[in-house]
């Protein structure tokens, strides 16, 4: 399934750190393909390599054996193309800068003149609701909002594939799931191919096209579910059965995966 | 709660340590001059009243402790009554000795950011420059700088520079290591961020390592410009007393002139305090222009 449609083609992808208590199996034989415009969620317990798969994906990683290709090139290849942005499990907005020159940072480094940096800015800040917060400083901001401010930063840039870590994982109930609901309306309105991680079973749910469930030890792929919701998601979808029955799916996947002897 | 003042909170505690000083300051007085008043009348076969010693002893010409009415009057009388382009002029003095201070600031500033980037960026510079640049500071200044000034003399090079370079010796350390940490410090999610916009390293640095860095710096000047100060006084010492603060010292212990030397202190210290201070308000200049919370 190597068609041009595939943002990110993984085979038989692994990495295995050399650490001083010997080798450490981060990921293993992962096989995935993840297509134009999908919605991928990636859930496991910790030390299911989600968030190394993402960094490998962003080039921040290595992989050791196996094969990974974004929009059919290496991820360095794809990183020297900006082919993505990142957004962390902290928003790493710079203190020192304001909202809006956090915002024209990539901008700033990616050679954008300035008229195309201020509309961009503008267009960002609107995108993710900060319209008026752009002169303010991150530490100003509620932990939501500068997570939102990363968000509008890491899509300022033409890339097409957002790969995101855990990025309301720090975050209140209530925040989080506005900010899912944002999220769902920002990526129907951009189109873009987003990599989520997360180890919420119902942001996995809520949010995703389709839901690649992990297991460590070593980290590999033991499920990836298709989601028959629509793609219009208002939050009360999830007292659906529907939706239930996807969620009870990666449980089972988890826990199939996951051996609690331990 | 009451109301935060500026008397209560902030003068008071400063005059109460200064009330507490000099109290002490004049017990040391009496108690370190009356020997030689004693000796005085014993050797005139006069017998002295403990009032007569108490007031003899807050006015000798050359006390082993002067009074600080007696300093004051000495710095009264060399900054504002003497012009300034006068020898004995203290604020002439204090000129000699502030250029040469600046001047080794600046010098050690410098090098001490280069020094502190090298060794960010260049691992082999990390290995071999930093134990050189620590070994450095273990070197006694008071043996190095007559070295320093003999040397630069025979080669013809002679006033501000060799005292400027012993402040520029002095001053380089702290620069270099507050800005290796500083350069250092931004999180390495950070330096990831950068990664993925494939910044190059010149951007990585202005963009992210300089900005991170300028609350270390700032906090290194502060020390580097009174330790610069101390350089260059150092330096005068062995230059043969001919002007600077340290040129004041060293002539005042050498004909016992101890109301000399302790107004030169004092105006080193107050020198010192206008110089950090001016350090101090640009630091605080800058990290408001940074958005740091205030």
């Amino acid at each position: 399934m190597t068609s041009a449609a595939s943002v990110v083609s993984a085979r038989d992808l692994g990495l295995t750190f050399d650490t001083n208590d010997g080798p450490v199996h981060a990921l293993a034989g992962v096989n995935l393909d993840i297509r134009k415009g999908d919605f991928v969620s990636f859930i496991g317990p910790s030390g299911c390599g989600k968030t190394t798969f993402l960094r490998v994906i962003a080039d921040l990683e290595k992989h050791t054996t196996g094969s990974i290709e974004i929009n059919g090139m290496t991820p360095e290849n794809a990183r020297l193309a900006r082919a993505y942005g990142y957004v962390f499990q902290a928003a790493a907005l710079y203190p020192w800068r304001t909202i809006e020159k956090n915002i024209a940072l990539p901008l700033e480094i990616m050679g954008y003149g300035a008229d195309d940096q201020k509309r961009r800015i503008a267009e960002m800040l609107d995108l993710v609701n900060l319209s008026g917060f752009g002169k303010k400083y991150p530490w100003q901001l509620s932990g939501g909002m500068q997570q939102r401010a990363s968000i509008a930063r890491a899509l300022a840039f033409d890339a097409d594939l957002l790969l995101m870590d855990e990025p309301f994982g720090a975050l209140d109930e209530i925040v989080r799931d506005h900010l899912n609901e944002q999220l769902l309306k920002l990526w129907d309105k951009t189109n873009k191919t987003i990599c989520f991680v997360t180890h919420s079973i119902p942001e996995a749910v809520y949010l995703s096209t389709r839901i690649v469930v992990m297991s460590p030890r070593p980290g590999r792929v033991t499920d990836v579910i298709e989601s028959t919701l629509p793609r219009e998601r208002p939050l009360e979808i999830r007292d659906t059965p529907e939706f239930l029955e996807i969620a009870h799916r990666v449980r089972e996947g988890l826990k199939a995966g996951h051996s609690y002897e331990e | 709660m009451t109301a935060p003042s500026l008397f209560r909170d902030r003068i008071l505690p400063v005059l109460t340590v200064i009330a507490a000083i000099l109290v002490l300051w004049h017990g040391a007085v009496i108690y370190l001059n009356a020997p030689f008043v004693r000796d005085q009348a014993a050797r005139a076969g006069q017998s002295v009243t403990l009032g007569q010693i108490v007031s003899q002893t807050l006015n000798q010409e050359r006390p082993v402790l002067p009074a600080p009415h007696q300093i004051m009057a000495e710095l009264w009388d060399t900054t504002v009554a003497k012009p300034v382009t006068s020898k004995r002029s203290l604020v002439y003095h204090a000129w000699v000795t502030l250029s040469a201070t600046l001047m080794g600031f600046g010098m050690g500033s410098l090098l001490g950011i280069v020094l502190a980037v090298g060794i960010v960026h260049n691992r082999a510079m990390d290995k071999s420059l930093m134990p050189w640049v620590i070994a450095s500071q273990t070197i006694p200044i008071l043996a190095i700088a007559p070295m320093i000034i003999v040397v630069l003399n025979s080669i013809g090079i002679s006033g501000l520079l060799p005292k400027a370079l012993i402040s520029t010796y002095l001053s380089f350390f702290p620069v270099v290591v507050g800005m290796v940490k500083g350069l250092r410090s931004p999180d390495t999610l950070l330096l990831d961020l950068m990664h993925t916009y494939n910044a190059s390293s010149t951007q990585t640095f202005w963009k992210l390592r300089w900005p991170a860095a300028m609350p270390y710096l700032f906090t290194s000047l502060k020390v580097a410009i009174a330790i610069s100060l101390v350089g260059a006084i150092v330096g005068e010492l062995p230059t043969g007393a001919v002007a600077g603060l340290g040129a004041r010292l060293l002539s005042g212990s050498y004909y016992g002139q101890t109301i000399q030397i302790w107004a030169a202190l004092f105006m080193a210290a107050a020198l010192a305090a206008v110089l950090v201070s001016i350090v101090g308000a640009a630091h605080g200049l800058v990290l408001k222009r940074m958005g740091v919370k205030s």
